[in-house]
């Protein structure tokens, strides 16, 4: 390889070489790159092939019907109801949107209409900070601070595990994503928009929220269905500040599973290869795979979608 | 048509209801929208701010050199430190650098250069963008099944090599996309100037396109590693060790990480352990800190070059 390198820097050692070795040469390395794109078929395919494989296996011992529709989620006891921990998922994933949407929107704005050349250089950057820091560190943070926090304040009831503090964090994690892929969209609305709204004599505001936020609006949407595929797939945070007890219909002040906790609780414990309990992680592991590329493949149509619009 | 239909209908309403409104009574709305986003703007970063403070309160208890150079202990908690996690840590850092980084410029070098807009090309593309959005834990399931069980007797079942390989192949998408990013911003007169002295297509690459790609691609790069370093789901699923007598030293070894020591030590009852995980925090994000600014300041170095 370094050989080649050499060669090919000096121009008249490379004119030298015979034009078969050099073709045969490309023909290799252009294998070679191409066995690096097509990596990522055999990673998707790796990824189907193994959870459907164990989650076949899941099925000839606990029915699809029950997996699907039994409220009941209590391994030990072999009810196997997969709704509660969907229940905790959606939970944290609520809560955590309803913090990400507006705060992330409102962020984008801020970047793309408001915010000095200056400021901005330095803003996005610390979003991505925000973005970097690892999802322990996000649970440690809901667990030991917020979750006292709302103790002493306005939920006094509240237990040491529960989906608000978990869900509330999560949202502020997923805030540079719903921010960043929101910007994205807003600033690729032509000037000539927001000039026209100037004419017409509206003012700042009414031009960003008016004008240029519906233009971006399926980037926008995009964003938002992106954020909810990272809350749902988020697994550290609920992990460590929701609990590990599943809880079908319980209030947010309460502890609850979410599917990824499963799975690491499961991992975690001594649970023998080939037992039920193990072959239920393929199963929840497929069920969040899907619906975290349902959405994934939604919010890539919304994307192309608003690149066709400019 | 819906979307325009509804864009129409609000700047209608922006025209009637909003052009009677007083001049004031808009400036002063004005006002209070500016000041919301920015105070939206500043959230995230005071709530990193608060983060931080309160982790180094909690952990400066447990925080000295000696932290760093000690084995955890769970008879004697306070002498405990995170030298075995920290060990563990560069090895799949460096492991997962070495795995990742040639495959990914490889498959972004291809996509971007030699691959023709064929249906076979534009589905990895899909795939790629799909993949960068799989969650974390799903690809520890996958290094689950085939790197710990397959592939047992080559990565030696729940390793240091199997960890990085699982974090390999989450970290590949953000590569790629990177450095086509990058590699896209390069003008076509390079490479037609390199075609034009007769140089092939894999020399006009190596020569010109990758060294020029490179400062942009490698903030990806070290972004894509440093949140590797910090996932703690996947390598949980794949079998990291969350407690052992040794320090890794090879690549078939048993192997502790940061992320999954601090949360070993939430997950503990006793004050004593809490403490050693915000301690333990405290030095990963000094490391995720450091090797972020590094990235962005190779990239505001870069964007102001070109």
């Amino acid at each position: 390889m370094a050989v080649k390198a050499e060669g090919t820097r000096s121009g008249a050692d490379a004119w030298k070489r015979d034009s078969h070795t050099r073709e045969a040469r490309e023909r290799v390395i252009k294998g070679f790159l191409m066995a690096c794109a097509y990596m990522s078929i055999f990673t998707t395919f790796g990824i189907i092939i193994v959870l459907f494989e164990e989650t076949l296996r899941f099925f000839f011992e606990v029915s699809p019907v029950e997996f699907l529709t039994s409220t009941r989620w209590a391994p030990s006891q072999g009810d196997f109801g997969v709704l509660p921990l969907v229940y905790g998922t959606l939970v944290a994933t609520v809560i955590a949107i309803a913090v990400a949407l507006p705060v992330g929107l409102l962020t984008a704005i801020y970047l793309s209409e408001y915010a000095p050349r200056s400021l901005r250089r330095w803003l996005k950057p610390a979003l991505e900070i925000l973005a970097g820091v690892p999802t322990v560190v996000y649970g440690y943070f809901a667990l030991t601070f917020i979750t006292p926090l709302f103790r002493d304040s306005v939920f006094p009831s509240i237990g040491s595990f529960n989906a608000i503090s978990a869900g509330l964090i999560m949202g502020v994690m997923i805030i540079p994503t719903v921010a960043s892929v929101s910007e994205d969209a807003i600033f690729a609305v032509p000037r000539s928009l927001r000039e026209g709204a100037y004419a017409l004599g509206a003012t700042r505001r009414e031009t960003a929220t008016k004008v240029v936020v519906p233009a971006a609006l399926s980037g926008i949407v995009a964003a938002v269905i992106l954020g909810i595929s990272r809350a749902i797939g988020e697994t550290m945070i609920v992990t460590i500040a929701m609990g590990a007890q599943a809880n079908w219909f319980g209030s947010p002040l309460e502890g609850m599973q979410a599917m990824t906790a499963y799975i690491v609780q499961v991992v975690g414990g001594e649970t023998p290869r080939g037992s039920v309990t193990y072959k239920s992680i393929f199963a929840v592991g497929s069920a969040l795979f899907l619906m975290t590329l349902t959405l994934n493949l939604a919010s890539y149509w919304f994307v192309r979608r608003y690149r066709e619009t400019y | 048509m819906t979307q325009s239909g509804a864009k129409a209908e609000r700047q209608a309403d922006a025209g009637g209801s909003n052009f009677k409104a007083s001049a004031s009574g808009r400036y002063g709305l004005d006002k209070a929208f500016t000041v919301l986003v920015t105070g939206a703007a500043l959230v995230g970063i005071v709530v990193l701010m608060v983060l931080l403070v309160d982790v180094i309160r909690d952990g400066s208890t447990m925080l000295s050199l000696k932290f760093l150079t000690s084995f955890p202990s769970q008879i004697f908690p306070e002498d405990g430190g995170i030298y075995p996690a920290l060990i563990g840590s560069l090895w799949l850092l460096g492991l997962t650098a070495l795995i990742s980084v040639p495959l990914g410029l490889g498959a972004a070098v291809y996509l971007e250069e030699y691959a023709e807009d064929t249906r076979i090309n534009r589905m990895i593309e899909v795939n790629i963008s799909n993949l960068a959005g799989v969650p974390s834990v799903i690809y520890g399931l996958l290094g689950l099944g085939i790197f710990v069980q397959v592939l047992a007797p080559v990565t030696g079942g729940t390793s240091v090599l199997t960890g990085a390989l699982t974090l390999s192949l989450l970290i590949l998408p953000v590569i790629i996309v990177a450095t086509r990013e990058a590699l896209r911003a390069i003008p076509g007169s390079i490479r037609e100037g390199g075609y034009a002295l007769g140089a092939t297509r894999w020399e006009v690459i190596w020569s010109h396109l990758l060294p020029m790609a490179l400062p942009g691609a490698l903030t990806g790069i070290i972004l894509a590693l440093s949140r590797a370093i910090g996932e703690a789901a996947p390598i949980l699923v794949v079998g990291v060790s969350l407690y052992q007598t040794y320090a890794t030293t090879g690549p078939f070894d048993g192997y502790m990480a940061l992320p999954t020591q601090i949360y070993d030590w939430i997950s503990r009852p006793q004050q004593i352990f809490q403490d050693s995980a915000a301690a333990g925090i405290v030095v990963a994000m000094a490391v995720l800190l450091v090797a972020n600014s590094f990235a962005i300041w190779l990239r505001n170095r870069y964007q102001q070059r070109l």
